[in-house]
C-alpha cells in the first residue's frame, strides 16, 4: 500500500490508477452496500412478520380479556397491558426525578473527579445485564416480600437512570452559559436558575431522554420474571404479583399451543406500536425542539 | 417530572425526601429578583442534586452488595471449583457452572464474528459512501433495530430463523463445512449457532453506531491529505479513516460484546437450554443468562440459590470489566462523549 502510494506521489500525478486499485476500489465499495441490505433485511423481516400475523390475531378480546385457563381458546392479555402500565409508571416515577437529578449534578456541578467517577459508573450501568438488576431487586424486595409490580418496577427503574442521567447532562451543557450569567446578574438564586431556566431551556432533549429510557425498559423480559413474576388476573395493587406484556408473550410463546403463539405474535405487535411510536415522538420532539442535535 | 410521592421503603438513603423539597421550591413562586434566603435554598439544592448524583454509585455499590452476600454459600461450598465443574444437579446439589460459561462464551464469539464485519461496512458506508441526504434515515433504520424488545427477537427466532436454519442453512453448512467439526450434527434449528446469529442482529445497531460516531470525529483533513497523496477512496478510508479510528472501533465491539455476554430472552428462546459442552454449533447449549431465567424462580434450596447467584455474579463482573475497557477506549476516541446505541 504504502509502496503504491509513493510511486503515485514520485511520479507524475496524471499517472492513471492501476486496475487492481480500481477494482479493489469497486469491490469494497459493493461489500460495504452489501452489508447495509443484509443488516437491514432482518429489521424488514422482524417488522413485517410481526405486522402479518399480529393484525391477523388482534381483536377486540385480545385487548379486553383476561387469559383463559390452560388449552382453552380464546381470552386475551387486558391485564398485561394494565399490568405493564402499572411496572412502567412504578419505574418511571422512581427512575426519572433520580436520573434528572444526577444528570443536574453532573452538568452543573460535576466537573471534577467525583463527576467523572459518577458519569463513569452511570456508563458502566448501562451495560449491566439486566436479569442481573432483576436479581438484585429480587435480593432486596421480593425474598421477603414476595413477588410484586414494586419490585419489579424497582429493576426497571434502576435501569433507567444511567441514559436519562447522561443525556439529561448533554443536554444542560448545550444551554449557553450566558443564560446562567443572565440569570445570576438579576440576582436569581443558583438552585432557581437551574430549575426555571437552564432546565427548562433543554426541556426537549430530557424529555427525548427519558423517551428513550422509556422505550428501552418497556420491552424488557428479564428483569421481570423473579420480581412481577406475571399474574393471570387482574391485579392494581403494587405490592402483588403482576402481569406484563413482554413476560406473557414470553410465556405463550414457550407453550404448545397454537392459540397462545397467536396471541404472543398480537401481543408483540401491541409492544412494538408502544415503542416505535415512543422512538418516532423523541425523533418528533427532537427535530421540533431548540436543542435537537442529540 | 415533579412527583414528590414516591413510594419511600424501597429507597436507600435520604435522597427521596431531598428530591421531593427541591420539586416543591420548583413549583412555589419566588419573584424573581428576590434573593434574601437564597443561600440556604442553595444549600438545600446543592446536597439534593448531590444525593441523586451519589444514587448512581450507590446503586453500583448495592448490587455488588447484595450478589456478593447472596451467593456467599456457593462460593464457600465449591470455591473456584464452581467454574470448572461441569456438573450441573440441583438434587443432589452440585454445581458445576462450566457448561454455561461455555455457552456464554462461545454464543457471543458467533454473535461478535457475524456481527463485526457488517456494523462496520454499514459504519463506512453511512459515513463515507453514501449521499448525504440517506444518512439520517439509514442510521435511523438501523438503530430502529435496537429498539425491537429481546422477546420479541426470541418470538421471531423461534418461528421463522429456526426452521430456516434447520430447512436450508444447516443442511448446507454440514455439506460444505462439515469437515471442520464445528457444522455437524442434526440439524435442529434450535442451538449455539441461532443464539449467536440472533445475538450479531442485536449486537449490529451498537457496534455499528459507535463505529459510526467514531467515524465522524476523524478529522477532515486526514481524508483530503490521503485522498491528495492519489488514493482510492477504499485506499483513503483504509489508512485515513479505520486506522485512526481503531481505538474507538475496538470500543464499540467490546461494548457489544457486553451486551451479547448479558443477553437473555432471545438467547434462551433459542439455544435449547442443555447443559452440554459440544464442539458443534448445531448442537444445543446454555447460557449464563439462560439458566437464571429459566431456574431462578423455581430454585428451591438456599445453595441451589445461591448457586445461581454466584452465576449472576460472575457474569455482572465480566460484563463490568468488559464495559469499563470499551468505555475508557471509545473515550479516548470521541474525549468524553458516553457511548450509546440509541439516538
Amino acid at each position: 500500500m504504502s509502496e503504491a502510494m509513493t510511486n503515485t506521489f514520485s511520479q507524475a500525478p496524471v499517472t492513471p490508477i492501476s486496475l487492481r486499485r480500481r477494482i479493489t476500489d469497486k469491490v469494497m465499495t459493493g461489500a460495504a452496500v452489501l452489508t447495509v441490505l443484509i443488516v437491514l433485511a432482518p429489521l424488514v423481516a422482524i417488522f413485517a412478520y410481526v405486522v402479518y400475523r399480529g393484525i391477523g390475531a388482534i381483536n377486540w378480546a385480545f385487548l379486553t380479556q383476561t387469559p383463559k385457563p390452560v388449552g382453552e381458546a380464546g381470552g386475551g392479555m387486558a391485564n398485561a397491558i394494565v399490568g405493564s402500565a402499572l411496572i412502567l409508571g412504578i419505574a418511571s416515577i422512581v427512575g426519572v426525578p433520580f436520573g434528572i437529578g444526577a444528570g443536574i449534578y453532573l452538568a452543573e456541578f460535576g466537573r471534577n473527579r467525583f463527576g467523572s467517577a459518577i458519569r463513569f459508573t452511570a456508563d458502566v450501568l448501562n451495560g449491566v445485564p439486566s436479569i442481573v438488576i432483576g436479581i438484585v431487586a429480587w435480593s432486596i424486595l421480593v425474598r421477603e416480600r414476595g413477588f410484586s409490580a414494586l419490585a419489579g418496577g424497582l429493576a426497571l427503574a434502576i435501569m433507567m437512570v444511567p441514559t436519562i442521567s447522561r443525556t439529561t447532562e448533554e443536554m444542560l451543557l448545550l444551554v449557553p452559559q450566558a443564560l446562567r450569567e443572565a440569570a445570576y446578574g438579576l440576582g436569581v438564586p443558583r438552585w432557581r436558575t437551574t430549575l426555571s431556566i437552564v432546565l427548562r431551556t433543554a426541556t426537549s432533549g430530557v424529555i427525548t431522554g427519558i423517551m428513550l429510557a422509556f422505550a428501552r425498559i418497556a420491552g424488557e423480559t428479564a428483569p421481570l420474571l423473579f420480581t412481577a413474576l406475571g399474574n393471570s388476573f387482574w391485579n392494581l395493587h403494587y405490592n402483588q404479583p403482576t402481569a406484563a406484556l413482554p413476560l406473557q408473550i414470553y410465556v405463550y410463546a414457550n407453550s404448545p399451543y397454537d392459540d397462545w403463539h397467536r396471541q404472543a405474535w398480537a401481543g408483540s405487535l401491541v409492544l412494538i406500536v408502544l415503542i416505535v411510536s415512543s422512538v418516532a415522538a423523541v425523533r418528533y420532539v427532537v427535530r421540533r425542539g431548540s436543542f435537537g442535535t442529540a | 417530572m415533579a412527583n414528590p410521592a414516591f413510594p419511600r421503603p424501597d429507597m436507600p438513603g435520604p435522597q427521596p425526601v431531598a428530591a421531593a423539597k427541591v420539586n416543591a421550591d420548583a413549583v412555589q413562586s419566588t419573584p424573581l429578583l428576590q434573593s434574601s434566603g437564597g443561600e440556604a435554598t442553595d444549600r438545600i439544592f446543592r446536597s439534593a442534586i448531590t444525593a441523586c448524583g451519589l444514587a448512581v454509585l450507590g446503586v453500583l455499590a448495592l448490587i455488588v452488595y447484595e450478589l456478593v452476600t447472596s451467593s456467599r454459600l456457593s462460593w464457600h461450598a465449591f470455591g473456584l471449583k464452581f467454574f470448572v465443574g461441569s456438573d450441573w444437579d440441583p438434587v443432589s446439589e452440585q454445581f458445576g457452572a462450566l457448561p454455561f460459561v461455555y455457552g456464554t462464551l462461545v454464543s457471543s464469539l458467533v454473535a461478535l464474528v457475524i456481527a463485526v464485519p457488517l456494523s462496520i461496512g454499514v459504519a463506512v458506508f453511512t459515513t463515507e459512501m453514501c449521499p448525504k441526504s440517506l444518512r439520517g434515515p439509514l442510521s435511523f433504520f438501523v438503530e430502529l433495530l435496537a429498539a425491537i424488545p429481546s422477546v420479541i427477537y426470541g418470538l421471531w427466532a423461534m418461528f421463522v430463523l429456526v426452521p430456516l436454519l434447520s430447512g436450508y442453512v444447516q443442511p448446507f453448512l454440514a455439506k460444505t463445512l462439515g469437515w471442520t467439526g464445528l457444522f455437524e450434527g442434526p440439524p435442529y434449528g434450535i442451538g449455539m449457532l441461532a443464539a449467536g446469529i440472533i445475538l450479531s442482529i442485536m449486537i449490529i445497531p451498537i457496534i455499528s453506531s459507535i463505529s459510526r460516531e467514531v467515524l465522524t470525529v476523524v478529522p477532515q483533513h486526514q481524508r483530503e491529505g490521503v485522498l491528495a497523496l492519489g488514493a482510492t477512496r477504499w485506499e483513503m478510508i483504509r489508512v485515513g479513516v479505520l486506522r485512526n479510528a481503531r481505538a474507538g472501533i475496538v470500543g464499540g465491539i467490546i461494548l457489544g460484546l457486553g451486551r451479547a455476554l448479558g443477553e437473555t430472552i432471545a438467547v434462551t428462546m433459542v439455544i435449547g437450554n442443555r447443559p452440554e459442552i459440544a464442539k458443534s454449533l448445531f448442537a444445543p447449549g446454555y447460557t449464563m443468562a439462560s439458566v437464571l431465567a429459566n431456574e431462578f424462580s423455581e430454585a428451591t434450596g438456599d445453595v441451589y440459590l445461591s448457586a445461581l447467584v454466584e452465576i449472576g455474579l460472575a457474569l455482572f463482573l465480566v460484563t463490568i470489566i468488559v464495559n469499563a475497557l470499551a468505555q475508557l477506549l471509545v473515550w479516548t476516541v470521541t474525549r468524553g462523549q458516553p457511548a450509546r446505541a440509541n439516538v
